[in-house]
C-alpha cells in the first residue's frame, strides 16, 4: 500500500512535469532568446530526475541526467539551441513518457536510451570542444559511477546534494533508528519520508525505498536528504512520530560529501562544478538561487489541491441521491404533519442540500486544458513532418467537462486536428500561391453555452471542394447521383462524415484512411454531442462539436404508460403535443401524421415496451412526443406527460445487456427505478 | 476434513438451498421492482439499492420452478460473481450456517426439478437435512439467457 501511495504520487507528479516540460520547450522554440523558459525546464527536468533516482528508476535518472547537462549549457549561455537540440530534445521526452507509460502499466521504466543518450553528449562534446573539457570527461565516467552499488551515494545523488549547498538548501544525513518492539515498521519509516518530503526532497535512501516499504529492514535506516528548514527543527518533526527511538540529522558539507560518495565518480563529481562555478557570472548564480528557491514555494501551492480517485466520486454521488430520495419523503411527510418548525428545517436541508448537489457536480468537472495541452506539440510534429508552417491558437482551455466526458474526447479532437493539419491546410507553396500568409492557422476554442460545451477546430486553410466531396461520395456508393443533386450545400459538407468516405488522393500515414471522420462522428453522438462543419471552399473549414456538459446528469422528459414511469433525454425531443386517433393516416399499413407540412411516422411505445396496463388505441386523443434522429422525425404515443426533470443517469449493470431501446435507467424522486428511453432504437 | 464454508440457507418452496456468504451482497426485503421491457419472463427487472440499479430475477421462474405470489417472507438476496451484480427473489432467508466442504455430494443428474449443472452439490446437514449449493457462475451465465430470449421473442 505504500509503495502505491508513493508510486502514484510518482506517477501523477512525473506527467506534471513531463507535460510542462512539453509546453515549456515547445515556447522555447518560438522564442529561443528566452532564457527564463530555460530555467523553467531546468527546473522541471532536476525535479524529475530527483524523483525517479530516488524510486530507483534509474533508466529515467540517466536520461533526464543528460538532457538536464544539455540544458545547463543552454542556461549559462555556452550553448545555443539548434533544431538539432530540439529535436533530441523531444526525443528524449518522449522516451521519457514511455518510460513513465512503463511504469504505470507496471513495468520498471527500463528502456534502451543508448541512442538518445549518445546524441545528447555529442551535442555537449561539440560545445565543449572550445571551453570546458573536464565535464564531458565526467559523462564518460557516469557509467561507472552507477555501476558501483556498494558505495553509498552515486554520481547524481552526489550532484544533486552539492547543487543544493551552492544554492543556499541544507542537505542533511538523517539516521532513524525505530523502537524495538515497534509493529508497522514500514508505515512509521513512510511517516518519516513524509516529513522528509513536506519539508524538501529525499535524495536517497539506505535501504532503498522499497526495501523500507516492505519491511526488509532491521530497526534503522539512513536517508540523505535537501530540506529548507533547520537541522534541530528537522530532528523535532521526525522525532514527533511515535514509536521512533531515536534521530540523528546531521548537516552536510562538501567534503563529508565527498567521503561518502564512491571513489571514482567522486573524482569526476568533485571536478567539473568548480570549473563552472568559475565561470559562471554572478548573475548566473542568483539565477540558480532564485531556480532553487521556486521549487519549494510551488510546494505550498500543490498543496492547495488534491487527487481523488473517480471512484470515490461516483460513490459520494450515489450516497448523495439517495439522501435527495429521503429529502422527498421528509418533506412530503413535513406537509402531511403541518407542524411550522418541522417545515421550516425540511426546507432548510433543502437549500443545503441543493447547495450539495451543485458541489458534488462541480467536484467531478475537469478544465479541458488536460487533454488540450498535448495538442500543441502533436500539431508541432505533424506540421514538420508534412513541411508545413502552423500556428495552432488554442482559447478557453479553462472551460470545464465532467471528467467522463474529457476521457472521451482526446480522440475525436486528435482526428480533428490531424485532419485540419494534413488535408485543411495547404503546403507552404499553394498557400502563397492563394495569396495567403505563409503560415497556417489552426484555432482551437472551447466555450460554454447553455448545458452544452461547443469546441471548434477552425483553420484557414483550403476548404472543403464540394465537387470533389460530391464525385467521391458517389464513386464510394455513399449516395446516388439522384441523391447528390437534391443536396444543400451544409448537406454535402456533412458527407465526409460518412463511413467508408475520404477525399485525399493519397493516402498518408496522418490522415486519409477514410476512417477518421465518421468515427469521430459516431463517437461524438454517443457522447450524447453533435458534430457539424462550416466551410468555404478557398478559406477555410470550421469543424464545431457540442458535448453535454456531463454525461452522469442530463434534462429529460418524465411520461408515463399506465402504472409505469419512463425518461426520454431532451436533447432528441423536438416538440410535445395531442394528436387526434381520426386525423391519423395509413400509408401501407403503417400509420402516419401530418406534422409542420411533413408525414412523419407514428411509434407507440406502449407496443415497443409491451406495456402491461396501457394501450393509447382505446382513447380518441393521444398525447405524443416528437423525436428526432438526424433527419429523420417520428411521432412518439404515450399515456400522460410527467414534466421535465434533470435526472441522473445509471446503468443497468453487466448482467442486462444491449436491451432494445433502453439506454440506462434513473432513481425518481420517490426512490422507484425509471428507464431511459434510447429515442435512436425507435426511428428505423 | 475439508474446508469449512459459510453458507447462506434460503428456501424456493419446500428445499433448501446455500450460496457462499462471500458471494452474497447483502439480503432485502422485496421493494418495487421496475420491470424492463423485452427480457426473459425469470427476469422480474430493477430495484434501486441504496442508489444503484440492481437486475432482479426470479429463481423460481429461472429453474423452471412454478412461480409464485411474494409473501411477506420473500427476500432480495444480492450476489455478485465477477463484476456481475444481481438479487434473486426467493420464498424466505433465514440462516447463515457452516459446513464442511467435504460433505457436499456432487448432485444427481435432475434434483427437485433443477438441472445439475446449476449446482454446486447437496450438502448433508445430519437429521437427513439436505441443503442444495447453487453454482452461481452456470446460474448468471448470459449465454444462455440470450438463448432463452430467442426463444421467447
Amino acid at each position: 500500500m505504500d509503495m502505491n501511495a508513493y508510486l502514484s504520487m510518482f506517477i501523477d507528479e512525473s506527467n506534471d512535469h513531463l507535460q510542462s516540460l512539453n509546453e515549456n520547450l515547445l515556447q522555447l522554440e518560438s522564442n529561443p532568446e528566452d532564457l527564463s523558459i530555460v530555467q523553467s525546464i531546468f527546473r522541471s527536468a532536476h525535479t524529475l530526475k530527483g524523483m525517479s533516482a530516488t524510486m530507483g528508476f534509474e533508466d529515467l535518472a540517466a536520461l533526464t541526467h543528460e538532457m538536464e547537462n544539455v540544458l545547463d549549457l543552454v542556461r549559462n549561455s555556452k550553448l545555443k539551441m539548434d533544431s538539432f537540440i530540439f529535436d533530441t530534445l523531444f526525443k528524449g521526452l518522449d522516451a521519457l513518457e514511455a518510460m513513465v507509460q512503463d511504469i504505470i502499466g507496471g513495468g520498471t521504466g527500463k528502456a534502451d536510451v543508448t541512442a538518445i543518450v549518445a546524441a545528447l553528449q555529442s551535442i555537449l562534446k561539440s560545445d565543449y570542444k572550445s571551453g570546458s573539457a573536464p565535464s564531458a570527461s565526467s559523462e564518460t565516467s557516469a557509467p561507472a559511477g552507477e555501476e558501483s552499488s556498494a558505495s553509498l551515494l552515486d554520481q547524481f545523488q552526489s550532484s544533486i546534494l552539492l547543487q543544493s549547498m551552492e544554492t543556499g538548501h541544507e542537505p542533511y544525513y538523517v539516521q532513524v533508528t525505530l523502537d524495538d518492539n515497534c509493529v508497522l515498521k514500514a508505515a512509521r519509516a513512510y511517516m518519516v519520508f513524509d516529513v522528509l518530503e513536506r519539508t524538501g526532497e529525499v535524495v536517497k535512501s539506505d535501504p532503498s525505498v522499497q526495501d523500507l516499504e516492505q519491511e526488509k529492514f532491521d530497526r534503522s535506516f539512513k536517508v540523505f536528504t535537501i530540506s529548507t528548514i533547520p537541522a534541530a527543527s528537522l530532528r523535532e518533526q521526525i522525532a514527533n512520530i511515535s514509536e521512533i527511538a531515536s534521530v540523528e540529522v546531521t548537516p552536510l558539507d562538501a567534503e563529508s560529501l565527498a567521503s561518502l560518495t564512491s571513489a571514482p565518480a567522486a573524482a569526476a563529481v568533485e571536478a567539473p562544478p568548480k570549473p563552472a562555478e568559475a565561470e559562471e557570472t554572478p548573475a548566473a548564480k542568483k539565477e540558480a538561487a532564485e531556480t532553487a528557491k521556486k521549487p519549494a514555494a510551488g510546494t505550498q501551492a500543490v498543496g492547495r489541491t488534491i487527487r481523488v480517485d473517480i471512484d470515490r466520486l461516483d460513490t459520494l454521488m450515489n450516497l448523495f441521491s439517495e439522501l435527495l430520495i429521503d429529502r422527498v419523503r421528509l418533506e412530503q411527510l413535513a406537509s402531511e404533519i403541518k407542524r411550522n418548525d418541522l417545515t421550516e428545517t425540511v426546507e432548510h436541508m433543502a437549500r443545503v442540500s441543493s447547495d450539495l448537489q451543485n458541489i458534488v457536480l462541480k467536484l467531478r468537472m475537469v478544465p479541458v486544458d488536460s487533454v488540450f495541452n498535448r495538442f500543441p506539440r502533436m500539431v508541432r510534429d505533424l506540421a514538420k513532418s508534412l513541411d508545413k508552417k502552423i500556428d495552432l491558437v488554442i482559447t478557453g482551455a479553462d472551460t470545464e467537462l465532467d471528467r467522463t466526458v474529457i476521457d472521451e474526447i482526446g480522440d475525436p479532437l486528435v482526428h480533428l486536428l490531424r485532419n485540419s493539419v494534413d488535408h485543411g491546410i495547404e503546403t507552404t507553396a499553394k498557400r502563397l500561391e492563394a495569396g495567403k500568409p505563409e503560415t497556417g492557422t489552426i484555432n482551437l476554442r472551447a466555450y460554454h453555452s447553455g448545458n452544452h460545451v461547443f469546441i471548434e477546430v477552425e483553420e484557414d486553410g483550403a476548404g472543403i471542394n464540394q465537387e470533389k466531396v460530391l464525385k467521391t461520395a458517389i464513386k464510394n456508393g455513399v449516395i446516388t447521383e439522384e441523391e447528390s443533386k437534391k443536396l444543400n450545400s451544409n448537406e454535402i459538407n456533412m458527407l465526409i462524415f460518412a463511413p467508408g468516405f475520404s477525399t485525399a488522393d493519397k493516402i498518408s500515414d496522418i490522415s486519409g484512411r477514410g476512417v477518421g471522420l465518421d468515427v469521430v462522428k459516431t463517437k461524438i453522438t454517443s457522447l450524447g454531442g453533435n458534430v457539424t462543419v462550416h466551410s468555404e471552399f478557398g478559406k477555410g473549414t470550421k469543424f464545431s462539436v457540442q458535448l453535454p456538459l456531463t454525461l452522469s446528469i442530463i434534462s429529460a422528459m418524465l411520461i408515463k404508460l399506465g402504472s409505469e414511469k419512463y425518461a426520454i433525454p431532451l436533447t432528441s425531443i423536438v416538440e410535445t403535443g395531442i394528436v387526434k386517433r381520426s386525423s391519423m393516416l395509413n400509408v401501407h399499413g403503417n400509420r402516419m401524421i401530418k406534422f409542420r407540412n411533413t408525414i412523419i411516422p407514428v411509434v407507440s411505445l406502449s407496443q415497443v415496451l409491451e406495456s402491461p396496463d396501457y394501450d393509447e388505441t382505446t382513447e380518441e386523443e393521444n398525447e405524443m412526443i416528437v423525436i428526432r434522429k438526424g433527419e429523420k422525425w417520428a411521432a412518439v404515443l404515450v399515456d400522460e406527460f410527467i414534466g421535465q426533470s434533470e435526472i441522473v443517469l445509471k446503468s443497468l449493470g453487466k448482467y442486462l445487456t444491449n436491451i432494445h431501446a433502453i439506454s440506462g435507467a434513473t432513481i425518481l424522486g420517490d426512490g422507484q427505478v425509471a428507464l431511459i428511453i434510447d429515442p435512436n432504437a425507435l426511428i428505423k | 476434513m475439508g474446508e469449512e464454508l459459510k453458507v447462506i440457507v434460503f428456501a424456493l418452496g419446500n428445499e433448501e438451498y446455500g450460496i457462499e456468504v462471500d458471494r452474497v451482497r447483502t439480503i432485502e426485503r422485496l421493494s418495487p421492482i421496475t420491470r424492463v421491457p423485452k427480457t426473459a419472463a425469470f427476469i422480474k427487472g430493477v430495484i434501486n439499492l441504496r442508489g444503484v440499479v440492481v437486475p432482479v430475477i426470479d429463481l423460481r421462474g429461472r429453474f423452471n420452478l412454478e412461480e409464485t405470489a411474494p409473501t411477506e417472507h420473500s427476500r432480495i438476496i444480492v450476489v455478485a460473481v465477477g463484476e456481475v451484480e444481481v438479487g434473486f427473489i426467493v420464498d424466505s432467508a433465514n440462516d447463515v450456517i457452516d459446513i464442511d466442504t467435504d460433505d457436499i455430494d456432487t448432485p444427481p443428474e435432475i434434483v427437485g426439478g433443477i438441472k445439475a449443472k446449476y449446482l454446486r452439490g447437496i450438502a448433508k446437514l445430519g437429521e437427513g437435512r439436505l441443503l442444495i449449493m447453487l453454482n452461481l457462475a452456470e446460474v448468471l451465465n448470459r449465454n444462455e439467457i440470450v438463448q432463452i430470449e430467442q426463444l421467447e421473442v
